[in-house]
């Protein structure tokens, strides 16, 4: 079993918000990201796939067909966008780090074909913060 | 007495969103000069932004400035001013001015200059994304 991981990267604004708490709940529970204006990230996103190499090319996925399939399904949508209002899979959700990998998990998996597994998406906020998704 | 110069730096970052575009251009035209970067709802960067600052190390202390005091300087002056909020809607400096990485160095030292001692030089350096960065002033 190999693991290939591809990176990719998006800029973003967001805005850490419950829209059924009060103003002062968001202040005091997301403090500064609650800003209503928003802020923003360069995300940096990293794509684990698992597989096995195959005996004729030496490689399970073309990684260049791998980065492809990020652009369609994530990138496109999410680079230089406000990930509250401009994102319609993250509509309703909160727009965390945590949320954000797993819906960039589910834009993924479905388009990757069989004997291909998507094993981590792992997803730097900054480069002090990120987290990591398998899957469950 | 030594006169030889010395550059010291301090790393500071904030986070903010943005939006570039000139107000007295139709949409079309701000979306063929600044493309995605045009977007009415922003979008956002972690800026990193490096502080130069050159001098003659002072005879008693050793120091061309005390880096306590230039991250605290910084802090004050920038980042409580920019970081996690809107460049256009939240500052001041962007209210009229487009907050291109450029004009976002060029305020961030202005703002630092009146407070760093007359015989330095300063120079700031930001990072937009790991692989845009600018400099003032130009060296």
């Amino acid at each position: 079993m190999v693991y290939l991981t591809r990176i990719e990267h998006f800029n973003a604004a967001h805005r850490l918000y419950n829209p059924n708490w009060t103003d002062e709940q968001n202040e005091q529970v997301f403090g500064k990201c609650a800003n209503q204006n928003w802020h923003g990230h360069n995300y940096e996103l990293l794509v684990t796939i698992r597989g096995e190499a195959d005996p004729d090319t030496g490689f399970f996925f073309d990684v260049k067909q791998l980065s492809q399939l990020i652009h369609t399904h994530v990138i496109d949508a999410l680079d230089h966008k406000n990930l509250n209002l401009d994102v319609p899979f993250l509509k309703g959700k909160m727009c965390s780090t945590e949320n954000l990998a797993i819906a960039i998990w589910d834009r993924l998996a479905p388009h990757l074909p069989a004997g291909v597994a998507l094993h981590c998406v792992k997803l730097y906020e900054t480069p002090r913060i990120y987290v990591e998704y398998f899957g469950n | 007495m030594s006169e030889k110069k010395v550059a010291v730096y301090r790393r500071e970052h904030f986070n903010a969103a943005h939006r570039l575009y000139n107000a007295d251009w139709s949409f079309e035209q701000n979306q063929t000069v600044f493309g995605k970067c045009n977007n009415p709802n922003f979008h956002g960067h972690n800026y990193e932004l490096i502080v130069k600052v050159t001098g003659v190390p002072d005879v008693k202390t050793g120091y061309v400035m005390d880096m306590k005091h230039l991250s605290d300087l910084i802090q004050e002056q920038v980042v409580e001013k920019f970081d996690h909020k809107n460049l256009n809607l939240d500052t001041d400096a962007f209210k009229t001015l487009n907050p291109t990485a450029e004009n976002i160095a060029i305020v961030i030292y202005d703002l630092l200059l009146p407070h760093i001692p007359q015989q330095n030089d300063l120079q700031v350096r930001l990072y937009e994304t790991p692989r845009n960065f600018v400099e003032y002033p130009a060296s």
